[in-house]
């Protein structure tokens, strides 16, 4: 199992450069001018309805099919996006330099606080229709996607071996020859695994994206999430239950048709020249490879696209001056007074979006309830560690166990926590529990996961040498645990528990409210925060809040993860 | 007094259609205090699966394995072992790999550093105690293998191919190493079992050589080796037992009829293939024909010369003695008429020449040839073969078997092979 660190650990440089701050002001003030344009566009907008929903499980079908379809879109995005982004912060070192930090602030950002800023500014694209609904749900899906495909994609061409890159240039291949020849199929059985990975991630904000109220204004799309919303609203057990089936049944699809075969025709990319290990198989790849009907429908524009790979004849690639090495006075100065006209301006106005109405007792408020979550999710993963790491190294030690739970994992990660509201809102309400305790266990429900299949990979990794030196000498109990298991599984766990930390805090904002038809119940947290501002429609504190949970990820990745996982790299990685 | 006795030993696997597939049968072996017993034998021979039967590793599947009047079923305390590839923990500093059989016997800690100490001492490795792994050179991690394998005093060290992962030299300062502590009684160990598959190491360390046969691994015979240490390569006596020992491995004894290896009978669709490509096959051929060879060598000299191990050296004289381009006896290879034209032709006509001999001698390339010619659309999936092998060896056999003819087929120009669909062809990519 492939397993990719979901935040930067570029090396021990300084903590913070100026590059991170440089990309937090540039988020902040696109959210800002988000906010900002969202507010004037709002009251020219009319109410917006689609046909109601039904809970009619008849009608899951399709709804289903109309989710899917949200889901494959946003991954076709995704895609662009890591292909144009992740290039150009690849081969680009200026531009490297800001797109990099930009990136790891960007997947700090909350996603459901993406949706709601950008809702009401891409309603406002294509006003009274349903259309621009679409687009926010797409947004956002995207955006659980997007991130740590495009970092995977980077590391890859970061480590593009130097010989092939050099055989290219020797051969003068073109840059997008070289792109597509290279690049995408080096680093395509890692894209593909991330894109697993995504795709099971994004199943928790489908639900959101799909019905959301942001102040007055309501969008439900028809789609298994909104489905989802209606029958916690109207208390239907039955139609939840109905719910997780459709999903179960969408998620098999899609593995059965998409990822598999992906997988299958990936493996051929795999840079180790021995053959080794049994190659993985898809029934659906093999019905398409060996049909003829598909193949005479994919001749033609295979060989289009191969002539799209033609050198254009008069290029010469000479090593010219190129404008930036020229370094040459007057265009450096332009470039940097620009940008620091750019910066002063976003400055100026995130300041005067903030300074309007939101005083330093809001600014407290954010910091105390981002404390609040922070001790959640700290005492949540501890808690989930102590669980996992044994049962994962259990299970990874024993092949057959670990076949059969892998899949069922991957499955229980997509899980989104609002199916589980019925039963958490009825416990809390019936045993008059505490919500600011019991509603916790929420945020940790989809992303405990990742503890678990991360573990379970470092344990399947273990060679058999160490384990058999460990059998020869005895080694045996607490002994085997503290020498040889825990040790092992040590680096997995931490890129695991990486991403179930950040999964958390996303997790949050629907978490720290749970409802279950008119019982509503909310923790004190920086989630429940954001979540209420949504409701009210304040966009400067919904800002504010997102700055201020951002600011937490990014401050805890940095100071904590960071260390720990080029710790863990340096002195537990196997070989 | 006997350490450890072996009865009849049996261990097999379970086959895809059902069958079992056996890789030990009928081990006979007592180890005596003050002996070191080399095991000998190629890939495929289940030496290292004998050693893992001893270590309590696995359980066999008939036979029985006493040590000092106990069955061995499980890891038992007083045999220790030092594997190819280290097996270090990376985590743990060398004193710590050192000390971690120790901790396990549950010892004071006093009492385990002291030993530790002594063990680190006693093999050379003074100063590093507090070096990882990943700071070592081979020979060094190696070092660390044998102190932690030596720390708890077992009465039977086991070392599987201990010198193969290392350089030629590194590898023969560690082994006079051993054998001088060995010598001076400096180990706290009472007897040895080593596996190897270089002929010369085992002559140079052992007292008694078992000499094992391929698929299953059988003992083939036993070698008493009475030379005095330190032994000298050059010594004519050690010359001697060298040939001896190649001239036992190539004889027909070494191959069994189950199956077996290509050198004493003609091939059968079922025989397992080695997978040697063309070009190693060109090159020994092209060796053997020039001088000083002539067209004849001594296998051991030939093996000095192209610094290639039994498991190297074999494979490619047998595949060449299955393709009637040489002929095997007595620990000699000789080139026949056909493979000294072989070595005259340039190309093209080599390709040819191949194609004649892999049709006329390899059954399993002109059945796969014939099957071909008579389907309609002369293609057939990789599985169809693959199948039909199953039937005789075990699935990692029958893959290694089905890619060895591929690659041979390819060469010769008999049929194509389709990796990403997994389909033979007649047609070759114009």
């Amino acid at each position: 199992m492939r397993v990719i660190v979901p935040i930067s650990v570029g090396g021990w440089a300084r903590l913070f450069s100026r590059w991170d701050v440089l990309a937090m002001l540039l988020i902040l003030g696109f959210l800002v001018f988000l906010a900002e344009a969202s507010r004037h566009l709002f009251e020219p907008l009319t109410e917006l309805r689609s046909q109601p929903l039904s809970l009619d499980p008849r009608n899951l079908p399709e709804y289903a099919a109309r989710t899917t379809l949200r889901m494959l879109i946003a991954m076709v995005l995704s895609l662009i996006f890591t292909f144009t982004y992740a290039t150009l912060a690849a081969r680009n070192k200026y531009a490297e330099k800001l797109l990099v930090p930009l990136l790891d602030i960007l997947q700090s950002v909350p996603i459901l606080g993406f949706i709601s800023i950008t809702v009401v500014f891409f309603m406002a694209l294509a006003p009274g229709r349903v259309l621009g609904a679409e687009f926010a749900a797409i947004f956002a899906i995207f955006t659980s996607q997007a991130w740590n495909m495009a970092f995977s994609f980077y590391q890859s061409l970061r480590t593009v071996p130097a010989e092939l890159e050099e055989a290219t240039r020797n051969f003068r291949l073109t840059p997008w020859m070289r792109f597509w020849r290279l690049d995408v199929p080096f680093a395509m059985p890692q894209l593909i695994w991330n894109m697993m990975m995504s795709m099971s991630g994004s199943w928790f904000f489908v639900v959101a994206s799909e019905s959301i109220s942001v102040g007055k204004t309501t969008v439900t799309l028809p789609g298994v999430g909104s489905y989802i919303a209606l029958a916690i609203e109207q208390r239907d057990l039955h139609a939840v239950l109905w719910a997780i089936a459709a999903m179960l049944v969408v998620i098999l699809i899609y593995d059965q048709v998409l990822f598999r075969p992906l997988v299958a025709w990936a493996d051929r990319f795999r840079f180790e020249q021995e053959p080794g290990g049994i190659p993985p198989r898809s029934w659906v790849f093999d019905v398409l490879r060996r049909s003829g009907f598909v193949e005479g429908l994919v001749r033609p524009f295979a060989a289009w696209w191969r002539s799209t790979m033609r050198p254009q004849p008069n290029v010469v690639a000479a090593p010219g001056k190129s404008l930036l090495k020229e370094r040459n006075g007057w265009l450096m100065y332009l470039m940097a007074s620009l940008a620091i006209i750019l910066i002063a301006f976003v400055l100026w106005r995130v300041v005067s979006f903030f300074s309007h109405d939101i005083g330093l007792a809001d600014v407290a408020t954010t910091l105390l309830l981002g404390l609040a979550t922070l001790a959640r999710v700290v005492v949540l993963i501890a808690i989930a560690s102590v669980i996992w790491v044994p049962i994962g190294v259990w299970v990874g030690t024993r092949p057959r166990a670990a076949e059969l739970v892998q899949p069922i994992a991957q499955f229980l990660a997509a899980f989104p926590a609002n199916l589980l509201f019925p039963i958490v809102v009825s416990i809390i309400v019936a045993w008059k529990l505490s919500p600011n305790i019991w509603l916790s266990p929420l945020m940790i429900l989809g992303t405990q996961w990742y503890i678990l299949f991360n573990v379970i990979a470092g344990a399947v990794a273990i060679p058999a040498e160490l384990r058999a030196c460990g059998a020869n000498l005895r080694v045996r109990g607490w002994l085997w645990w503290r020498r040889i298991a825990l040790p092992a599984v040590f680096p997995y766990y931490v890129t695991g528990a990486i991403t179930a930390s950040g999964g958390s805090w996303n997790a949050s904002i629907v978490a720290e409210v749970a409802s279950w038809g008119d019982v509503h119940l909310h923790a004190d947290g920086l989630g429940a925060y954001i979540a209420h501002q949504t409701d009210v429609g304040d966009f400067h504190r919904i800002v504010l809040g997102i700055a201020v949970m951002s600011l937490f990820v990014v401050i805890i990745n940095r100071l904590f993860w960071r260390p720990l996982y080029l710790y863990a790299e340096r002195k537990f990685r196997l070989g | 007094m006997s350490l450890l006795d072996i009865h009849g030993l049996q261990q097999s696997f379970p086959r895809a259609d059902g069958g079992e597939h056996l890789v030990l049968d009928g081990v006979e072996l007592a180890l005596t205090e003050g002996q070191i017993v080399g095991l000998l034998g190629r890939t495929g021979s289940g030496k290292s699966t004998l050693l893992r039967l001893i270590a309590g590793l696995a359980r066999p599947s008939g036979g029985t394995i006493t040590y000092l009047g106990n069955p061995v079923n499980a890891p038992a305390p007083g045999i220790a072992m030092v594997f190819q590839s280290f097996a270090l923990f990376p985590w743990l500093t060398v004193l710590e790999n050192v000390q971690l059989g120790l901790e396990a016997l549950g010892l004071p800690e006093t009492e385990i550093r002291k030993r530790a100490l002594a063990a680190v001492d006693l093999i050379g490795l003074d100063g590093y105690e507090s070096a990882y792994p990943r700071e070592l050179s081979g020979g060094m991690r190696q070092r660390v293998g044998f102190a932690r394998a030596l720390v708890v005093h077992p009465n039977i060290l086991l070392m599987d191919e201990p010198f193969s992962a290392l350089d030629v030299l590194t590898a023969e300062t560690l082994r006079t190493d051993f054998l001088e502590l060995w010598g001076e009684g400096k180990l706290p160990i009472k007897g040895v079992i080593l596996v190897t598959h270089n002929i010369e190491e085992a002559v140079l360390m052992c007292d008694r050589i078992l000499l094992f046969s391929t698929n299953p691994g059988r003992i083939i015979s036993e070698i008493k080796v009475d030379l005095k240490q330190p032994r000298n390569r050059l010594d004519p006596q050690f010359r001697d037992l060298v040939e001896k020992i190649y001239v036992a491995m190539t004889s027909r004894k070494s191959a069994t009829p189950q199956a077996g290896t290509v050198a004493d009978r003609a091939a059968t669709i079922d025989t397992m293939l080695p997978r040697v490509s063309a070009n190693l096959l060109s090159g020994l051929v092209e060796t053997l024909a020039a001088a000083p060879f002539n067209g004849k060598a001594d296998l051991p000299v030939l093996a000095d010369e192209l610094h290639l191990e039994l498991d190297e050296l074999f494979p490619v004289s047998e595949s060449l003695q299955m393709l009637h381009f040489a002929e095997i006896e007595g620990g000699d290879i000789k080139l026949t008429d056909v493979g000294k034209q072989f070595a005259e032709f340039g190309m093209d006509d080599r390709k040819k020449l191949f194609q004649r001999q892999l049709l006329a001698y390899v059954p399993l390339a002109a059945h796969i040839r014939r099957v071909l010619q008579e389907r309609a659309n002369h293609a057939a999936p990789k599985s169809r073969f693959l199948d039909e092998l199953e039937d005789h060896m075990s699935t990692e056999d029958a893959e290694h078997t089905l890619r060895a003819v591929t690659a041979w087929g390819r060469y010769a120009e008999v049929f194509a092979y389709d990796d990403d669909s997994g389909a033979f062809s007649l047609e070759n990519p114009s």
